[in-house]
């Protein structure tokens, strides 16, 4: 296998992953969506703001190198996603920024702006900053409306090597129901595995009910939501390339295609959403008591991996130009060059050393 | 700068982002170590006062934590957002140490920061205080990645132009992670946010002191503060001088900005104190005849000194850059007299005609032409850049922003030396209460501080441009193709916001030394 072939795919691979653990570590967000509905009484915010507080900076610091890991290894996605959904990727990181400083200023004496406002920067990160995320992944699948032309560089009065084409520089994706659908599974996944987090805590007390209840609709709607995610994926249109001239074709059910023909991806997202069935039935038959939590995020990290994997692999174009499928981004047109990929490669190594002390950390503050 | 259009904006943005977040950074920077000094001193005592004075100190760290990590993830994205020419031309060299930062630094000190913060109960002592100490090195280790990121825009190496892919491509990792101007950059930058916290520690004890409050608190932290920030200030003033004879080598376009130097010499002297002379411009404009300065006081040879290590060396002035003609050697130690504006400019657009030549003969397969252009785009390449660049003038930084900052950068360093000697001779005399006016001082040291800080990167980024990329990439080259509205709208949106989250910041924590420990 030629090395860069590989390492496009592992670095997409990685990338992906990265993106999964972010998904599962939204329960973060998930928490702070039920501020201000669910958590009407101070100790039940204090409750929910101790324990996305011990929490919240890994799931900050996944989003912070996922965009890292993507301009290392993508850089032209970097550049024409981040420069062309200018609006989208804008609302998404005022939306981490207020929460960034959210959890420390809240009930700090001279806050100036009062607890509450603190409380409606966590709820609003919670909640539309897990739908906008959704968003933006769901355009993995509906593309966007860029132009690229690397030769634009030597146009001395217009060098910008991508173009959105429209003025909505990212509210575009807002108009398609695709996205709509992966934003709201994405909030409801960061919901329930939020209240599952929570009810892993016997310290919740009286407010534990008003969890579970919460649980009895986010859970359903959430399994749902992937439900017909998963269906509409398979049927979709995606865009396929064409290896020998790079060129780009649409393939009716080519997600469904990538499905049958890399199996082991099809067995991850089985084995992903039957484990994240298995740990919320496990939750409303009351077996188990802290473990369902870790067993619904294992089976979110897995089929949320398996279908980022399943939008890049097997030469699908990832991120669609719908004003010309020519300049469709896939690994192979946009990645950074053997060199880099070899160096990141080196560099990832260190993985599993980090994940290690992240877990030593996380049993230790439970 | 021009805010009437996308690259003034897009800059203005840019240097806002940077502007606040480097307000948080270099607190954060200094004060993990000062912590963590401190948190040694109880694991070693046992002493409860020590446990106290740490937890004190790790509040208020805790505090500029959190706005400094808010403030910092919009930087990261805004070479996507805002410059997304940029982030492709360069992405396979620069996307790599902001990966490597992310999964280094970014994940030790978020997790230990929550072990340091919320752990105390949690988990044992030696765990505790290790957590603080990889704290600490987490953030800096943050900041070697960053750094080497910010070093390699000053002084491009270990890198090759591919035509096929048209952007630059990384060829050698190692010469980038160790470049001479990345090291020294990493010193002098981390022993800024040292000095900085210290002086942050030492107004906060004084005022301590001055109310007569905490008084143990005080002296003990007054200690290591001004211990710490005295070497780290010793370190600051080294690498100062290296960074100025890095300037010289790589940048002597910034060298000669900060010196307010239009034309070059031999024993050139270094102006100790200056007021630039508004009329004065470059080499065929109206003010070229004018005296570069009002009024200046300079020492001589200095200059020279500085950035040949002669005092009778050649240090070309704005006007000679632009003229070419002289001889200059290279950080490699290479020697070779200097293009003018003119022919940098007709080798970039070589270079740039020879890339869209490339790709031409690519598409129709001419391998013949695709050599020869390719052979034109390498010979021509080191100056790229100057393709975009219209007129003499726009290579030229702003020369007053540039020079008053690094006369008050300096200006500061020299006060903050001044400082440091008296805190620690009072303090070790056990007079510090007698002189309210030094810790009255003190006290005042801190927006100067913060001043110093910025006045360094303003130096820094403000002396670089037209460059993003040192003569490879200018601004106009490296933007976003997006409408200036929107980064407008952007801009006023993170100036309101940041400027907001500023003021909650400096109440918490003033309610919070009020409070005391």
């Amino acid at each position: 296998m030629d090395t860069l072939y590989f390492l496009q795919h592992y670095w997409w691979a990685l990338v992906s992953l990265l993106g999964a653990i972010l998904v599962f570590l939204l329960f973060v967000q998930g928490m702070q969506s039920l501020l201000l509905m669910t958590a009407r009484t101070d100790t039940e915010k204090d409750t929910v703001a101790k324990y996305a507080g011990h929490k919240w900076e890994i799931t900050f610091t996944t989003l912070v190198t996922f965009g890292g890991a993507a301009f290392a290894s993508f850089p032209l996605f970097y550049s024409t996603s981040f420069g062309g959904a200018y609006w989208l990727w804008i609302c998404i990181l005022l939306l981490f920024v207020i929460q960034a400083v959210s959890f420390e200023y809240r009930k700090a004496a001279g806050n100036l702006v009062g607890t509450r406002t603190f409380e409606i920067f966590l709820f609003l990160n919670g909640s539309m900053g897990t739908f906008l995320l959704g968003v933006a992944v769901g355009t993995f699948f509906t593309g966007g409306a860029f132009i690229v032309d690397k030769g634009a560089i030597t146009d001395i009065a217009s060098p910008a090597i991508s173009r959105w084409t429209n003025p909505w520089h990212g509210i575009d994706a807002m108009a398609d129901p695709f996205n709509w659908l992966m934003g709201i599974t994405v909030f409801l996944a960061a919901r329930t595995l939020g209240l599952m987090y929570l009810l892993t805590k016997p310290e919740c007390g009286d407010f534990a009910a008003k969890c579970r209840k919460s649980m009895s609709v986010s859970a359903p709607a959430f399994v749902l939501c992937f439900a017909a995610l998963a269906v509409w994926i398979m049927l979709r249109t995606g865009y396929g390339v064409d290896t020998s001239d790079g060129s780009i074709y649409p393939e009716q059910y080519k997600y469904l295609h990538n499905m049958i023909e890399c199996p082991w991806i099809a067995a991850m997202l089985l084995i992903g959403t039957v484990t994240v069935i298995t740990g919320l039935v496990r939750h409303f038959m009351e077996r188990g008591y802290k473990s369902n939590f870790y067993i619904t995020g294992s089976g979110t990290v897995l089929a949320v991996w398996a279908i980022l994997l399943c939008a890049g692999f097997n030469d699908t174009a990832y991120y669609v130009s719908t004003a010309d499928i020519r300049d469709s981004l896939t690994i192979y047109n946009s990645s950074s060059s053997l060199f880099t990929l070899k160096v990141m490669a080196y560099v990832s190594a260190a993985i599993p050393f980090v994940i290690a002390y992240i877990a030593w950390a996380w049993k230790k503050l439970r | 700068m021009d805010l009437s259009n996308l690259i003034g904006l897009s800059r203005l943005q840019f240097a806002v982002t940077a502007a606040y977040h480097w307000l948080f950074v270099p607190l954060t920077l200094g004060l993990g170590f000062i912590i963590a000094i401190m948190e040694l001193k109880y694991y070693r005592s046992g002493d409860e006062f020590w446990k106290r004075t740490t937890r004190f100190w790790m509040k208020l760290f805790a505090i500029n934590f959190a706005i400094g990590v808010a403030t910092g993830i919009i930087l990261e994205f805004e070479f996507g957002t805002n410059w997304s020419n940029y982030s492709w031309f360069v992405g396979d060299i620069f996307g790599a140490p902001l990966a490597i930062e992310g999964i280094f630094a970014f994940f030790m000190e978020s997790t230990f920061f929550a072990v340091m913060y919320f752990g105390w109960d949690k988990v044992g002592k030696k765990a505790h205080l290790v957590s603080t100490w990889l704290t600490a090195i987490g953030t800096n280790l943050s900041a070697v990645w960053i750094l080497i990121a910010n070093s390699w825009m000053q002084y491009p190496v270990g890198m090759e132009f591919n035509p096929d892919t048209a952007r630059s491509e990384m060829t050698d990792f190692w010469a980038i992670v160790t470049s001479p101007v990345a090291t020294n950059k990493f010193l002098h930058s981390v022993t800024n946010g040292y000095v900085l916290a210290s002086i942050v520690v030492i107004a906060v004890s004084s005022w301590f002191l001055l109310k007569k409050r905490e008084q143990e608190l005080a002296h003990k932290s007054i200690r290591i503060a001004s211990v710490f920030g005295g070497i780290s200030l010793a370190v600051l003033i080294f690498t100062g001088d290296g960074s100025a004879y890095n300037v010289a080598k790589v940048q002597p376009m910034k060298l000669a900005a900060m010196e307010g130097l239009y034309e070059g010499s031999e024993n050139a002297p270094l102006v100790a104190f200056g007021i630039l002379n508004p009329d004065k411009d470059i080499m065929g404009t109206e003010g070229e005849n004018e005296d570069p300065y009002l009024f200046d006081i300079s020492f001589p040879n200095m200059l020279s000194l500085l950035a040949t290590r002669k005092t009778d060396g050649f240090v070309p002035g704005i006007n000679d850059i632009i003229r070419g003609g002289y001889e200059f050697t290279d950080r490699e130690g290479n020697t070779s007299v200097q293009p003018s504006f003119e022919r940098k400019k007709a080798m970039g657009t070589a270079a740039v005609n020879a890339l869209a030549g490339y790709r031409e003969a690519r598409a129709a397969g001419d391998t013949a032409a695709m050599r020869s252009a390719e052979e034109t785009l390498k010979e021509n390449f080191d100056y790229f850049g100057y393709h975009y660049i219209e007129k003499a003038e726009d290579t030229v930084p702003d020369v007053p922003l540039v020079f008053y900052a690094f006369h008050l950068m300096v200006a500061l360093g020299m006060f903050f030396i001044i400082l440091f000697i008296l805190f620690i001779a009072t303090e070790w005399k056990n007079r510090l209460e007698n002189h309210r006016w030094l810790l009255w001082t003190g006290i005042a040291a801190v927006p100067l501080v913060y001043i110093c800080s910025q006045a360094g990167w303003i130096v820094a980024e403000a002396g670089r441009q037209p460059w993003t990329i040192q003569g490879l990439l200018p601004v106009n080259a490296a933007v976003s193709g997006i409408s200036p509205g929107n980064v407008l709208t952007t801009l006023i949106i993170l100036l309101v916001l940041f400027t907001a989250l500023l003021c909650v910041e400096l109440s918490i924590m003033f309610k919070q030394i009020k409070k005391g420990a």
